[in-house]
């Protein structure tokens, strides 16, 4: 995932400003920043196009009539006229070649299908969904950073029980269930402290709970693999000559360390994300918070294909996108990546 | 996953003393293990024996972690739930390793040649497009097809963790491949076949076992939180998933139901973790 595009020999081209400079194509060089651009797009359609395709194939993988598989599996006990719909709107008639191409087109416009168990079009309800889950992952990604940084600095300068303290409690966040992480901060800190709401309703202070919920463990498996390099970092010999310059400790971290630190982390976006998406199902459930996460829980409860397929091919996309930005974040803090 | 990929190189100074936490993880996982396999041992009673007279009871001397909505000791119900949740994880970090290994070697074994170069490339993209479905995601897609239950949840987390095994086994068998040890035996005329099961599966898969110690504790994890959504083991059984989804309703008058099997669950896959990463600084030290 952290392919990185090499420049050509003579591709002199640095920063991203040049992205939206079009130079004139010679010889075939074309700006890095651009081949980067494209390099991704690529990669993001051929992505969409391959889960499209196996979701297609795993529909008529199902045992029996793939219009009942589409309408919520065997024994949904779908209407005949509902059957009918469905064999004419996906032409389940047709050849499977035909059947698939159409498929496609209607993804290249935009046309998901329409959701059998919310009758609403597909597109739109992702489209209304989308900002609530963005939101909490996001806030819950600086929160696990904040955490994994804060461990990892203390942890360098508190001494070896700093470290032995940082490392188990690391541990053991990166091992909670998301489940019941939710359950234990909704008994003491609603329950018995009454200090925040159980559910996330519309009130601003709702959304501590589900993110600090999904922040621990992303939290944990930042904390680890930040402390690692932090630590080797510190060994390495700039850090000793830095400080036989003069530099302080903390100032060592800040002006010195920190971008080892981060590099790793930031090299494990795609999984990050992965985390929070996951967790965001979860955590949307129990705090009763409108989001991606909850609709793909009940399109998964209620065997909704139409809406599955939706959030599976909104999920990779964003997954492809967080993975460039993560990308693009470890270029900005690891000047070796620029120069390569 | 990448995560665990990221573990094993682990700094050479930490050598291979044996630490008082990972006597204690492994101590604790046999214990899992020991619930799993015998659970009368520790918890003589039945899971399942309603007894409405103790219902609700707070944590005591006779039910230790308390009992549930029907007078069932939660603690017995913990221990018995062992079996159930423990095998679904082992079982769903089999799958997911045994289809690793098979993508790993599909995609590493076939070196430079044109069909080795076609398989690696086809494989390196699907893995791609599976990690673009990470963590329980490929897990409830795959559901949503197969419907919920104990066995499709096992299948659906092992598929979701495939992909990790598959790459770090890909790279493994990449590197042995080159290595002078596999380059000897293909001179002196062994068979492809010979080679693949003498001298690169030894070889690749003692990472396999690292990340499989690590990978089971996530796999516990996922597991039950599938069974938490429904999608699990079903509710009657003691799974502790399941049971945590049981005391949700209760979580303010009896907290007992909720907080015990979810820490059987942070246990374990806490102790899988401790016990992992101190096989990988193991492993590391090994030339």
């Amino acid at each position: 995932m952290t392919r990185t595009p090499s420049t050509e020999a003579d591709g002199a081209v640095d920063g991203p400003t040049e992205a939206t400079v079009p130079e004139p194509r010679r010889r075939g060089v074309v700006p890095a920043p651009l081949r980067w651009v494209t390099g991704r797009l690529v990669g993001a359609v051929v992505v969409l196009w391959a889960v499209a395709t196996l979701i297609f194939f795993a529909i008529r993988l199902v045992p029996g009539d793939p219009a009942e598989a589409i309408l919520g599996g065997p024994g949904s006990q779908a209407s005949a006229e509902a059957l009918a719909l469905v064999r004419e709107q996906y032409g389940l008639d047709d050849p499977l070649v035909v059947q698939y191409l159409a498929q496609l087109g209607r993804l290249v416009v935009g046309d998901l299908g329409t959701s059998y168990s919310l009758r609403t079009d597909v597109s739109g309800l992702l489209l209304e969904q989308l900002p609530g889950t963005v939101l909490l992952a996001v806030l819950s990604l600086v929160v696990a950073w904040a955490l994994a940084l804060g461990t990892a600095w203390w942890a360098t300068l508190g001494g070896r029980t700093a470290a032995a303290v940082s490392s188990s409690l690391e541990i053991v966040a990166s091992a909670v269930p998301h489940f019941w992480l939710a359950g234990v901060l909704v008994l003491v800190l609603s329950t018995q402290l009454g200090w925040l709401p159980p559910v996330s309703t519309g009130t601003p202070v709702g959304i501590v709970l589900p993110v600090v919920t999904l922040a621990i463990p992303v939290a944990g498996f930042l904390g680890q693999v930040t402390r690692d390099s932090l630590l080797d970092a510190a060994a390495a010999p700039f850090a000793l000559t830095a400080r036989a310059r003069g530099e302080s400790r903390s100032g060592l971290f800040r002006r010195h360390l920190l971008r080892h630190a981060a590099l790793p982390g930031l090299a494990l976006s795609g999984w990050a994300f992965g985390s929070l998406l996951s967790g965001a199902v979860v955590v949307e459930s129990i705090f009763a918070r409108p989001g991606l996460g909850r609709t793909l829980l009940q399109a998964v409860t209620l065997r909704d294909i139409p809406l599955v397929t939706g959030v599976a091919l909104a999920s990779a996309l964003a997954y492809v996108v967080v993975v460039a930005l993560g990308d693009l974040a470890e270029r900005a803090v690891d000047p070796r990546e620029r120069a390569a | 996953m990448t995560v665990i990929a990221e573990l094993p190189r682990v700094r050479s100074r930490a050598r291979a003393r044996v630490r008082p936490p990972e006597v204690a993880a492994a101590i604790v996982l046999g214990a899992v293990v020991l619930a799993a396999v015998a659970p009368q041992l520790l918890a003589p009673g039945d899971p399942l024996a309603v007894s409405p007279v103790d219902a609700f009871s707070p944590p005591g001397l006779a039910h230790p972690f308390g009992t549930d909505e029907s007078g069932r000791g939660i603690w017995t119900r913990v221990v018995h739930g062992t079996g159930a949740s423990l095998s679904i994880g082992a079982m769903a970090t089999l799958i997911g390793t045994a289809l690793g290994v098979v993508l790993g070697v599909a995609a590493g074994f076939g070196g430079g040649r044109l069909p080795g170069r076609i398989a690696d490339a086809g494989v390196s993209r699907l893995l791609e497009v599976l990690f673009a479905l990470p963590g329980l995601l490929l897990a409830l897609v795959v559901i949503a097809f197969t419907g919920p239950g104990a066995v499709p949840a096992t299948i659906a987390v092992g598929l979701a963790t495939a992909p990790g095994y598959a790459r770090i086994v890909r790279s493994q068998v990449v590197r042995v491949r080159r290595s002078a040890m596999v380059e000897a035996a293909v001179v002196l005329g062994r068979r492809p076949g010979t080679v693949l099961l003498r001298h690169v599966l030894p070889n690749a898969l003692a990472p396999v076992v690292v990340l499989a110690t690590l990978g089971l504790g996530q796999a516990v994890v996922w597991a039950s939180s599938l069974s938490y959504l429904g999608l699990g083991a079903p509710p009657p059984a003691p799974e502790w998933g399941a049971m945590l989804s049981a005391g949700r309703t209760y979580s303010t008058t009896a907290w007992w139901m909720t907080v015990f099997p979810g820490l059987a669950v942070v246990v374990t896959a806490a102790s899988a973790t401790v016990l992992g990463r101190a096989l990988a600084r193991r492993g590391s030290e090994l030339p």
